[in-house]
């Protein structure tokens, strides 16, 4: 019946790619690499469907350099990996921030370092997701931990892109990415995201790299009256190079950076449960966000004040709310599948404050059950 | 012959002005090249707003810094991969790609090959300097074997690439080679080249005085330009020529040129198909 929400048993990966239909996603360049390889399948059978395009690129690089170029004409572009894919992207990423292009890069996170394991699930990648290209800027990443997820957060992240003229990480891993779940699928017409602002005034008093009151510069297609330049040299407000220019160069990193973080109260998400006498918190996300939901359930019912916080976007962090809960919790864990990554912002967050962080790392490609974090609480509430 | 026009309307239309002098060394060919790119585009008479110029990194990738059309600059050896995205996402661009010889063949030689082999309607220029002229000199893929090089003091061991041969045997619809001495027949190689339907691969030879032409004392600039005659010889020639006779020499001009379905037409015609088959 029209309007209505249809319920389907779905896979992740296919779930993200009927989100990227839905967001308006009209353009996929990729390349094989497991355990992401469903969304590219998919995507090549889908988008000639409504009037998309779809490439195999000759390779990682190939990829989000032809996404690159797709999002400059005007069309919301679209890439999908894993690790070693991420890590081969890095350098046309960075372009993307610089030269300030919308695409979602979906990176399916898989067991590393280097090939490590194709088919079991990790959250190694959350600081390269972050910091991996050189140089300064500020990255929207945002995290699934379901089916579900998989189709609304490929939507939020495509909004998200345009909104801030920035390429948005989709950082998925092998269980969200793969499991088959029930999914709630709105009407492809309900499904609302923005388009990046466009130039309002005459072709001649266009300046590409003016940002606007958020600093977000209003982006022309290629192929029109606005000649504009897609510098990813040190470029000043109209493109032009500015590589010996140092006042340039630093207004131009502050405001990329600026941008995001300045404007994070839009971007950020979290969802707390639990939380208001909580004296121990449990801070996770993707798939381990599951299981450590899980385990706060069982030792609530075991009489422990335990509280629940799942950051959806990573980065930019939600200082201030994981902030709170550090004045008032006196112990906060957080499990994740890699050697201790994100447990570092968390700490920084919470410096100066009431609450003693933990770290629970979890490595080798199997993930968290919900037994190992409850014994974790279990641990930090008889440490008291 | 038609009418050309006069230069200064050229430049004042295809260039920015305010961004003049150039960063090219005195002697160096590459401004040449851009400005017969600028000639060939502008007797073709193609929509101005809808040409597309896309560069990577190098001497060669500078031109767009002072060209007029919209442009991306990409990352060190990935023109023809954003350039193959933006084509494919809006098939009424013109797409020039210039390009290095080791931005194109070293770095982006993955790219170079596939674009090759696929056949997206994008025309490649390649500024063929024989080194890595911004860097300082370095060794490249089309360095002759034994020439002096800032990492190659001793003598180049590598044997190069002849690019026009790997373009064809990629699968390239059309390749040519041009010289910058030859500044009319350039013209119209790039031309011919942007008129062509499928990849189109022009490999300029241009003499970087600077830094290869020095190490390897080829002298003056004007005796770098001039030493294009005894370098080449044009396509009608060299088939009159013996091997023995051919030896160090470049045939110049058109060297393939083929029809064959063209990339982005032939995924127009796959939607099509899908929409009749999804309604």
């Amino acid at each position: 019946m029209q309007g209505e929400k249809q319920a389907r048993l779905m896979q992740g990966n296919e779930a993200c790619a009927e989100g990227a239909i839905a967001a308006g996603i009209r353009f996929f360049a990729g390349y094989p690499i497991t355990p992401s390889n469903e969304i590219a399948n998919i995507m090549s059978r889908r988008l000639p469907e409504v009037g998309g395009k779809f490439i195999q690129m000759e390779d990682e690089i190939g990829s989000i350099a032809a996404a690159i170029g797709a999002s400059l004409t005007g069309i919301k572009a679209m890439d999908a990996t894993s690790g070693p894919g991420l890590s081969l992207k890095l350098e046309s990423l960075g372009l993307a921030y610089m030269v300030e292009v919308p695409l979602v890069l979906v990176d399916v996170q898989r067991v590393g370092p280097s090939i490590g394991m194709a088919t079991s699930p990790a959250q190694g990648d959350v600081m390269q997701a972050r910091y991996g290209s050189h140089g300064d800027y500020a990255a929207i990443v945002i995290s699934p931990s379901s089916v579900q997820d998989m189709f609304d957060l490929t939507i939020r992240a495509v909004d998200l892109s345009e909104r801030f003229r920035v390429p948005v990480i989709l950082l998925a891993d092998q269980v969200v990415g793969h499991m088959r779940e029930k999914v709630e699928l709105p009407p492809h017409e309900q499904v609302k995201t923005s388009y990046r602002p466009e130039p309002t005034v005459p072709p001649e008093e266009y300046h590409p790299y003016r940002g606007d009151d958020r600093g977000v510069p209003p982006m022309a297609k290629f192929g029109t009256p606005y000649h504009w330049y897609a510098n990813s040299s040190s470029h000043n407000e109209d493109s032009f190079q500015a590589t010996s220019d140092y006042a340039i160069s630093r207004k131009l990193i502050q405001r990329l950076t600026h941008k995001i973080e300045k404007n994070k109260k839009e971007i950020i998400e979290v969802r707390g449960e639990l939380l208001d006498d909580a004296e121990i918190v449990v801070v996770a996300y993707s798939c381990t966000a599951r299981a450590a939901r899980g385990a706060v359930l069982k030792a609530r019912k075991e009489g422990i004040k335990v509280g629940f916080l799942r950051p959806i976007v990573l980065w930019p962090v939600p200082e201030e709310e994981i902030r709170k809960v550090a004045d008032t919790a006196r112990a906060i864990i957080v499990p994740e599948m890699n050697m201790g990554q994100y447990v570092h912002p968390v700490r920084e967050a919470c410096f100066g404050g009431r609450a003693k962080v933990f770290s629970l790392p979890k490595v080798g490609g199997e993930p968290f059950s919900f037994g190992e974090i409850l014994q974790k609480i279990r641990e930090v509430e008889a440490s008291a | 012959m038609p009418k050309e026009a006069p230069l200064s309307q050229l430049v004042n239309k295809y260039f920015y002005t305010h961004q003049f002098p150039t960063m090219w060394c005195p002697g160096c060919g590459n401004g040449t090249v851009a400005m017969l790119m600028v000639r060939a585009i502008d007797k073709l008479g193609l929509d101005f707003d809808k040409v597309i110029h896309v560069a990577g990194i190098g001497c060669a990738c500078v031109a767009h810094w002072y060209t007029t059309f919209t442009a991306l600059q990409t990352a060190h050896g990935r023109a023809l991969a954003s350039a193959t995205g933006i084509k494919l996402a809006n098939p009424e661009l013109t797409v020039v790609v210039t390009l290095g010889d080791g931005d194109c063949a070293a770095i982006g030689g993955n790219h170079l090959i596939h674009a090759c082999r696929r056949n997206v309607d994008l025309t490649a220029i390649v500024y063929n300097n024989f080194n890595y002229g911004m860097t300082g000199g370095q060794v490249g893929p089309t360095t002759p074997l034994e020439a002096i090089a800032s990492t190659a003091p001793y003598g180049n061991l590598e044997p190069p690439f002849d690019l026009c041969k790997l373009a064809e045997a990629a699968g390239a619809t059309y390749v040519a080679r041009g010289a910058v001495y030859y500044v009319r027949e350039l013209i119209s190689l790039i031309e011919r080249g942007i008129q062509h339907k499928g990849f189109s691969f022009i490999d300029v030879l241009t003499p970087c005085p600077t830094v290869f032409g020095r190490r390897n004392k080829l002298g003056t600039p004007g005796q770098m330009f001039k030493a294009q005659q005894d370098l080449t010889v044009s396509v009608k020639k060299a088939k009159e020529m013996s091997s023995v006779e051919l030896e160090g020499k470049w045939a110049r001009g058109v060297l393939v040129k083929r029809e064959a379905p063209e990339f982005v037409e032939e995924y127009e015609k796959l939607i099509a198909q899908a929409q009749k088959g999804s309604s």
